[in-house]
C-alpha cells in the first residue's frame, strides 16, 4: 500500500473538506472555533485575508464548502459555514487598525484593472499594500460589480458592500475611476501600464427570440438588466402578474424582487425539471416560501400580445425521455400548449461574456466560443502583460471564485512585474501542531455536539415583502451562532499516527465511535491493493473521494494501521485511549500564499 | 479517564442485527480503566459477540466481583441486568441468580485476583456444579486495581515492574476448570479479537459451565520486559490449537475447509461450532488429552489458546437438581406455598 506515514500538506488539507472545497481555501474550522470563543474580530480577519468580502459572502456565497462538509456525511446536514461567516462580520469590533498599512513607498509599477467587481477588487487589495499604483476603471458609477448591481438589497444591504469595498479603497494607492468605461484595450495598453487585469464580468443577459418578442417588448425585460435597474433605483414597480423564465439564481432573484415591487401573482416557469434547475436548493426554497410557484417542464413558444401590450406566454409541455445511449432529452408530451396570462415577463435564461472593447489585432487570442485564452493556473492571457479573472475569465461563476481568481492573478502580476516565471506557483503555508494539553485535555473542544443544523431567523414574510431594501434574513444572533459553531467537527485537528509507538492494544479501534480504524494485513501497492484494503476495513471504505491513512508495518505483528478519513469526528478519543501516544491530535493550519515577498523565488 | 461521552453519532453504514440493534446499542458507559487496558478489548469483544448472537440485552445478566476486570460490566451491555458483587463472591451470587431465574443468560466477569486468590473456592464450586453460565477471567497476572501486586496466576520466575521475581507457582485457571468439570474451556488473548469473539459466542451459547481464561495485559503494571502477560510475550508464545467459527441456526452454512481439517460440534441450542484445526494432534473432545497437552506445552513455555475442550451434551445445575422448568421467580404463591398437606407428604417420604 501507498504509505501515508509522512503525509504532506495536500493530504491533510484534503481532510479539511470545507477548506479544500472553498475556492479561496478559507481556514473554515479555525474561524468557526474563534466564533465559538466570541473572538469575532479574529474570525473576521481570517476570512478577510482569504476571501476579502466576509460580510458579503456571509450572506450570498454559493458555499461550495457546505455540500463538502463532513458533518453532512455523519448526519443530515452540513454546518452552516456561510451564515457563521456573517456572525463574525456582524459582531466584530472595529477592525480598521488591523488592515494592512499603506505601502511605505510606491514600487514604481502601474497596474490597470478593468471592472470594479470582486475579482478586480481582490487584485487591488493584494497588490496595493505592496506599493503598486492601481487604477480601477468601471463603467458604472458605483463599485463592486454585480455584487451591487445584481444581488438584490433584501439579500445584501448596501452598507455591507460599502463597508467592505471601503476597506480596500482605503488601503491607499488605488485610484477608482468610476463611470469610466474602457472602450479599447489597445488604448489602455498604450498608456504604458506594467500589467492589465481584466475583471469585466459576464455582463450580457441572454434574450429569448421567439414570436411576439418585438411586439411586446415594452413588458419583456432581460433579467440582469432589470435587476441592476432596480438596484440603482431606476425601476421601482412591476405588473401584478409576472412570469419569470429561467431556472437559475438570477431567476430566483427576479421573482423575489418582483414580489416586492407589486408583483402579486409571480410564477417561475422553467423548461427543465425541478431537480435539474441551476438555482441552489436554498434559493428555490426561499422563493417558494414567498408564495412563488415553480412550474417545470414548460418550453416557452411565443409571447402573446394585444394592441402592442403583452398578454401572456404560450408554453409547450415536455417530459424527460432517455435515448438509447441513456442521455436525457426533453420531448413534447403531445398535450395541448398552455397559455399563462401575465403583465410582465422577466427573461433569466443565462448570461454571456462580451468583449467588444478588445481589439482582435493586439495579439490577445480568443477560442472558438469567443472566450479569451486564459491559463487556468496563472490567469495570464496570450498577451503576457494581460491577465483575466472572475466571470471574464471562464464565464459566469460566483463571487468566491472571482476572489480566488483575483488572488492567483495578483500572484502572477507580482511575479510578472519582478521578471519571474508566473508558472512557478508559491506553495501554501502549512503548520501542524499538537493540541495536547494534558493526559486527556486538548486545546480544542473535542466534545461532539448532537444538535441538528440551526435555521437562520427570517423577517416576518409580510414585512419582508413590503420593501425591496429590507434584509430578509436576520442572521444568527451570538447564541445561535455559538450553537451552530459547536456543530463543526474541527476537521483540521488531524489524527496523526506514529507507527513505532503502537503496541496494537486495540484501544483506539474499540473506542472509535465511527469505526474509522482497522489493524490488518498490508495490501499490495496498486489500485487493486487499495480496493482490497478498503473492503477489508472494520467499516468498508466506500467513499472513494476520501483517502485512507495507512501506516508502515507495525513492530508487534507486521500488520498495518489503516484509517478511513471519511466520517472521522476528530473527537480525539483514539488519542485519549492510546496508552503510548501513538495517536496525537495535531492542528493543521493552511494559508494560501498571496502576492507578496513570500511568493517570489528571489 | 476520558472526560467526554462517546459521541452518539455512528458510522452511517453501521449494520443492524435481526433485532434492529447496531453494535453500538450493546455498549455501556465509557471505560474508566487505563488507556490501552486489555480488559477494554475484552469488553469490545463481548459487545461484538452479543450483537452477532442477536441477544436481547434485557435477557442478559452480567455479574462480577471486585477488581478492574470486575468493573468492566459497566462498560458493556448498558441495557442488561448487572450485579457488581463482593470480592471473590461473584460465583455464589451468580449461582443464586441462576437458580432463581433460569431464563436469563448469565455472564460472570472476574479477574485473576478475584477468582484465583480470594475467590478460588467459589470459582471451583460454581464450575463443578455446572452452573449454566459463561465465566470469563480477565487474566493480567496482577491485582490491577490495588496497584499491581502479583496475583496467583503469575508465572513463577516472572518479574514485576519493579524487578521483583515471583517465587510462587502460578495457578493455571484452564487446567483448574478442566479438573473441576467445566464442560466448555477455552483460552484466548485480549489482543486477538478474531479468536476471542467466536469463543465468547460459543461460550454464551453453551449449556453448562463454560469458562474462558483470557489473557489481558495490564499496560500500567504488567506490560514490561520480564512479564509473561505482556502484549509482546503473549504474541511471541501464543500457540493456537484451532480456529473457531460459530454458526448459529440462522446463519447460512458454508464449508470452507477441507474435510479432516475441521471438527464440527453441534451445541444444545442448535449452534454449530466449526473448529478448524491448526494443530493436527489436538482433539477438543477429550478432557484427559487436553490436560496432558496443556502441561506439555506449558513446560515448553508456550501459551495454548483456542477452544480446548467442549462437551456438547453437557447438562447444568438445574438438570441435576431437578428444578421446575418455570423460573422460580415466576412461580406464584400457590406453587411456592403448597400447604400443610404437601409438607406432610414430604416429611412422610423422609421417615
Ligand atoms: C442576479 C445575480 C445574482 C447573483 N447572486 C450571487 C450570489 O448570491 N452569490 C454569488 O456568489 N454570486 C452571485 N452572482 C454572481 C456574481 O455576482 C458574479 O459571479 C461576480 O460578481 C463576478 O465578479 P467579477 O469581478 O468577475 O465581475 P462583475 O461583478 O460582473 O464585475 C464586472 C464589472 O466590470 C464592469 N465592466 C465591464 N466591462 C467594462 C469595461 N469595458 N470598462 C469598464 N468597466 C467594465 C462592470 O460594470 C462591472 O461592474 C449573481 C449574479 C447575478 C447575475
Ligand atoms: C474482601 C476484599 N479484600 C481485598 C480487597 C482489595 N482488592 C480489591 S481488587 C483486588 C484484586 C483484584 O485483582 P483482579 O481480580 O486480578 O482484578 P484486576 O484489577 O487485576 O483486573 C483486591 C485484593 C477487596 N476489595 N475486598
Ligand atoms: S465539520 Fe467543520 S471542519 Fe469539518 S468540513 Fe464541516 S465545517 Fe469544515
Ligand atoms: S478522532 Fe479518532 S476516535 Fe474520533 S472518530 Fe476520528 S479516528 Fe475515531
Ligand atoms: S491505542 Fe495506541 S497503542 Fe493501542 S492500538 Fe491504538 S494506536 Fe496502537
Ligand atoms: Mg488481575
Amino acid at each position: 500500500m501507498q504509505r501515508t506515514r509522512e503525509p504532506g500538506a495536500d493530504y491533510f488539507h484534503k481532510v479539511v473538506d470545507c477548506q479544500w472545497a472553498c475556492p479561496a481555501h478559507t481556514p473554515v474550522p479555525e474561524y468557526i472555533r474563534l466564533i465559538a470563543e466570541g473572538r469575532y474580530g479574529d474570525a473576521y480577519m481570517i476570512n478577510w485575508k482569504s476571501n476579502v468580502f466576509p460580510g458579503v459572502l456571509g450572506r450570498t456565497c454559493d458555499r461550495p464548502c457546505e455540500p463538502a462538509c463532513r458533518r453532512g456525511r455523519v448526519e443530515d446536514e452540513p454546518v452552516a459555514i456561510c451564515r457563521l461567516k456573517r456572525v463574525a462580520a456582524d459582531n466584530k469590533p472595529d477592525i480598521t487598525a488591523r488592515l494592512p498599512p499603506p505601502a511605505a513607498a510606491p514600487n514604481g509599477k502601474r497596474i490597470a484593472l478593468v471592472g470594479a467587481g470582486p475579482a478586480s477588487l481582490t487584485v487591488a487589495r493584494d497588490l496595493a499594500p505592496l506599493g503598486y499604483e492601481i487604477t480601477v476603471f468601471d463603467g458604472e458609477s458605483k463599485s463592486a460589480g454585480m455584487i451591487r448591481s445584481q444581488i438584490p438589497r433584501f439579500r445584501l444591504p448596501e452598507e455591507v458592500i460599502d463597508e467592505e469595498v471601503g476597506y480596500i479603497t482605503g488601503l491607499g494607492g488605488i485610484d477608482m475611476r468610476l463611470g469610466q468605461r474602457v472602450d479599447s484595450l489597445k488604448a489602455l495598453l498604450a498608456d504604458g501600464y506594467d500589467a492589465v487585469f481584466v475583471g469585466s464580468g459576464a455582463p450580457r443577459g441572454r434574450d429569448l427570440d421567439i414570436p411576439g418578442r418585438q411586439e411586446a417588448a415594452a413588458n419583456i425585460h432581460i433579467g440582469i438588466d432589470w435587476l441592476s435597474n432596480v438596484s440603482f433605483g431606476h425601476i421601482d414597480r412591476i405588473g401584478r402578474r409576472v412570469i419569470v423564465l429561467g431556472g437559475g439564481n438570477t431567476a430566483m432573484d427576479c421573482c423575489r424582487t418582483s414580489r416586492r415591487l407589486g408583483g402579486e401573482d409571480v410564477k417561475v416557469i422553467v423548461r427543465s425539471g425541478f431537480e435539474e434547475m441551476k438555482a441552489s436548493p436554498w434559493e428555490k426554497e426561499d422563493a417558494m416560501h414567498e408564495d412563488i410557484p415553480i412550474i417545470n417542464m414548460r418550453v416557452p413558444k411565443a409571447f402573446t400580445h394585444e394592441d402592442g401590450r403583452l398578454t401572456g406566454v404560450v408554453f409547450e409541455v415536455v417530459e424527460a425521455v432517455f435515448d438509447e445511449k441513456g442521455r436525457r432529452k426533453l420531448m413534447p408530451t403531445g398535450e395541448p400548449d398552455e397559455h399563462y396570462p401575465c403583465d410582465d415577463v422577466l427573461v433569466a435564461v443565462g448570461q454571456e461574456n462580451a468583449f467588444p472593447w478588445i481589439e482582435d489585432d493586439i495579439g490577445l487570442e480568443f477560442d472558438e466560443w469567443h472566450m479569451p485564452k486564459v491559463d487556468p493556473a496563472t490567469f495570464q492571457s496570450t498577451l503576457p502583460n494581460v491577465f483575466f479573472g472572475g466571470d471574464a475569465a471562464f464565464g459566469p461563476k460566483n463571487i468566491i471564485w472571482a476572489v480566488a481568481h483575483g488572488h492567483e492573478a495578483a500572484v502572477s502580476i507580482h511575479k510578472f512585474c519582478h521578471g519571474e516565471d508566473v508558472a512557478v506557483r508559491p506553495p501554501p503555508g502549512a503548520t501542524l501542531v499538537s493540541q495536547k494539553m494534558g493526559i486527556h485535555e486538548w486545546s480544542y473542544d473535542n466534545d461532539v455536539s448532537n444538535d441538528n443544523r440551526y435555521r437562520v431567523p427570517m423577517r416576518d414574510k409580510k414585512e419582508a415583502l413590503s420593501d425591496v431594501r429590507l434584509e430578509v434574513e436576520l442572521g444568527f444572533d451570538r447564541e445561535l451562532g455559538l450553537k451552530e459553531a459547536q456543530r463543526c467537527l474541527n476537521c483540521d485537528v488531524q489524527t496523526v499516527f506514529a507507527d513505532k509507538l503502537c503496541i496494537e492494544c486495540d484501544a483506539c479501534v474499540d473506542i472509535c465511535p465511527m469505526d474509522c480504524i482497522t489493524f490488518t494485513e498490508d495490501a499490495a501497492e496498486s489500485a487493486e491493493g487499495e480496493a482490497d484494503l478498503r473492503g477489508r476495513l472494520k467499516a468498508p471504505a466506500l467513499n472513494l473521494t476520501q483517502d485512507l491513512y495507512v501506516s508502515g508495518k507495525l513492530p508487534g505483528t507486521g500488520r498495518v494501521m489503516a484509517k478511513d478519513e471519511d466520517v472521522c469526528l476528530h473527537c480525539g478519543l483514539c488519542a485519549e485511549r492510546c496508552p503510548t501516544g501513538a495517536w496525537d491530535m495535531q492542528k493543521f493550519y493552511l494559508e494560501m500564499t498571496h502576492a507578496g515577498p513570500q511568493c517570489l523565488s528571489r | 479517564m476520558t472526560y467526554i461521552l462517546k459521541p452518539q453519532l455512528h458510522h452511517p453504514k453501521l449494520p443492524t442485527n435481526g433485532l434492529g440493534y447496531t453494535r453500538r446499542d450493546y455498549e455501556g458507559s465509557v471505560s474508566t480503566l487505563c488507556a490501552g487496558c486489555g480488559h477494554d478489548s475484552i469488553s469490545a469483544s463481548i459487545i461484538q459477540a452479543c450483537f452477532e448472537l442477536e441477544l436481547p440485552p434485557h435477557r442478559v445478566a452480567k455479574l462480577s466481583g471486585i477488581g478492574c476486570s470486575s468493573k468492566t460490566p459497566d462498560y458493556f451491555l448498558g441495557n442488561s441486568h448487572g450485579f457488581n458483587t463482593v470480592h471473590g463472591r461473584m460465583p455464589s451470587v451468580l449461582t443464586g441468580a441462576n437458580l432463581a431465574n433460569r431464563d436469563l443468560i448469565y455472564l460472570g466477569v472476574s479477574g485473576d485476583g478475584d477468582s484465583a486468590s480470594i475467590g478460588l473456592g467459589q470459582f471451583a464450586h460454581a464450575i463443578r456444579r455446572g452452573v449454566n453460565m459463561l465465566y470469563i477471567v480477565e487474566n493480567n497476572g496482577v491485582y490491577g486495581l490495588t496497584k499491581g501486586q502479583f496475583s496467583a496466576t503469575s508465572d513463577r520466575g516472572s518479574k514485576s515492574k519493579r524487578g521483583v521475581v515471583n517465587t510462587d507457582a502460578g495457578i493455571d485457571m484452564v487446567s483448574l476448570a478442566l479438573q473441576m468439570g467445566a464442560t466448555f474451556v477455552a483460552r484466548s488473548f485480549s489482543g486477538d479479537k478474531e479468536q476471542l469473539v467466536p469463543l465468547i459466542k460459543a461460550g454464551l451459547a453453551h449449556k453448562g459451565a463454560a469458562f474462558i481464561d483470557c489473557i489481558s495485559p495490564c499496560v500500567q503494571f504488567n506490560n514490561h520486559q520480564g512479564s509473561t502477560k505482556s502484549f509482546d510475550y503473549v504474541r511471541e508464545h501464543n500457540e493456537a490449537v484451532n480456529k473457531l467459527d460459530v454458526i448459529t441456526p440462522r446463519d447460512p452454512i458454508h464449508v470452507d475447509y477441507r474435510p479432516g481439517e475441521t471438527v464440527r460440534v453441534q451445541q444444545h441450542d442448535g449452534s454449530i461450532l466449526s473448529l478448524h484445526k491448526l494443530n493436527d494432534l489436538y482433539n477438543p473432545n477429550s478432557r484427559a488429552q487436553a490436560l496432558g497437552y496443556l502441561q506439555a506445552r506449558q513446560a515448553r513455555g508456550q501459551i495454548v489458546t483456542g477452544l480446548l475442550f467442549v462437551d456438547p451434551a453437557a447438562g447444568d445445575l438445574h438438570d441435576a437438581v431437578g428444578t421446575v422448568a418455570t423460573p422460580l421467580n415466576q412461580l406464584g404463591e400457590a406453587e411456592l406455598v403448597p400447604g400443610q398437606a404437601a409438607l406432610e407428604r414430604i416429611n412422610a417420604s423422609l421417615r
